[in-house]
C-alpha cells in the first residue's frame, strides 16, 4: 500500500464548535485537568482572564483529530506539537486547517510527511499553530 | 490540588536543584471506558478508539488511545517543585511517539522540570515551568515522551 501525500497537499478542513462551556466541563471530567480557569467564571476573572477560557488541550486535541484522520489507520503520527497563540473562549467555533509541508523517503518502504498545522476561531484568529511528523511503513515489513 | 485562594497562578520553585530530576514513575493504566470517554470529550469518533471489531482488523490488532490521552495521566510528584497549577495557562506541547498507546496496557510516567525562568512582558512579569514527561512500558520502553510549556504570572521565588 503506498500513501498519496505531496507537498502541497492540503487536508481536509476540521471545524468543530461553538464551544460550550459543558465542553470544557467534560473535557475537564475526562483529562484530570480541574484548573478553574477552564470551568470557574469567578476564578477566570478574578485570575484577569476575563473569564473562562477552553483548555488549550482540548484545542490541540481537535488538531490532533485533523492529523489522525488524514494519516488514517495505515499511517502513525511520529510527532506532533503546537504552540498555543490565542485563548479559545465558550462560543468561538474552532476551524483546523493542515497542509504537507515535506515528504522523506528515507528508506525503502517508509516515507514520512511533515505537516504545517493551524487553528483559527470565527474571528480568523489563530489559536494553535504547528507542526506533526506521519510515518507510512508499506506492507508487508510494518 | 488547586488553592482557589491563590489568584492568577502565583507560583514558587523552592530551589534549582531540582532541576533534571525525575519524579518517581507512576503506574497508570489505558482504561477502555477513560479513553471512550476522552474521545467523547474531544468529540472524535474514530473506531479505533471505540469500535473493538475495527480496532481489531486493524494493523495494531486492539484498540489504541487519541494521541493527546496521555495528558490523564499521573506522571507522579516532581520533588521540590511547589507549583501551583490554578491559573497556570499552557504555552507550548510537543508529543514524540515511538506508538500509539493501546488500550488495557500499563504504562509507566513520569516528569521533570527541565528550567524555569521569568520575562517581562506587555502584561508584566511571566515565568515559564518547562517539563518533559515520559510514558514507558513495562521493559522501560518508551512509548512516548512530551514537552511542554506552562506560563504563570509573576516571577519564581527561588
Amino acid at each position: 500500500m503506498t500513501v498519496d501525500w505531496h507537498k502541497g497537499k492540503e487536508l481536509p478542513v476540521l471545524t468543530r464548535g461553538p464551544v460550550t462551556r459543558l465542553d470544557l466541563v467534560r473535557y475537564a471530567g475526562a483529562s484530570g485537568d480541574f484548573n478553574p480557569i477552564h470551568t470557574v467564571e469567578e476564578f477566570a476573572i478574578e485570575a484577569g482572564l476575563g473569564g473562562v477560557i477552553a483548555h488549550g488541550m482540548l484545542t490541540m486535541a481537535y488538531v490532533g483529530q485533523l492529523i489522525s484522520d488524514f494519516a488514517g489507520p495505515d499511517s502513525d503520527i511520529e510527532e506532533f506539537g503546537v504552540r498555543f497563540r490565542a485563548m479559545v473562549r465558550p462560543g468561538d467555533v474552532i476551524i483546523c486547517r493542515g497542509v504537507v509541508q515535506e515528504v522523506m523517503t528515507q528508506e525503502v518502504d517508509v516515507t514520512r510527511a511533515k505537516l504545517q498545522v493551524t487553528a483559527e476561531n470565527n474571528r480568523g484568529e489563530t489559536v494553535v499553530k504547528g507542526s506533526a511528523r506521519l510515518r507510512h511503513v508499506a506492507a508487508p515489513n510494518r | 490540588m488547586f488553592n482557589l485562594d491563590d489568584k492568577g497562578g502565583r507560583c514558587t520553585v523552592v530551589s534549582e536543584r531540582i532541576l533534571n530530576q525525575w519524579s518517581t514513575p507512576v503506574k497508570n493504566v489505558v482504561e477502555q471506558g477513560a479513553v471512550r470517554k476522552f474521545a467523547d470529550a474531544i468529540g472524535d469518533l474514530n473506531p479505533l478508539y471505540r469500535d473493538e471489531g475495527a480496532a481489531k482488523a486493524s494493523r495494531y490488532g486492539r484498540l489504541i488511545a487519541p494521541p493527546t490521552f496521555s495528558m490523564t495521566f499521573d506522571y507522579g510528584e516532581i520533588v521540590g517543585a511547589d507549583v501551583t497549577e490554578a491559573g497556570l495557562i499552557h504555552g507550548e506541547q510537543t508529543f514524540t511517539f515511538v506508538r500509539p498507546l493501546y488500550v488495557g496496557e500499563t504504562v509507566w510516567c513520569s516528569a521533570r522540570l527541565t528550567d524555569v525562568y521569568t520575562r517581562g512582558g506587555s502584561l508584566g512579569k511571566m515565568t515559564f515551568y518547562l517539563y518533559e514527561r515520559r510514558c514507558a512500558d513495562a521493559n522501560d520502553e518508551t512509548i512516548l515522551t512530551e514537552r511542554m510549556t506552562v506560563i504563570g504570572k509573576g516571577g519564581a521565588e527561588q
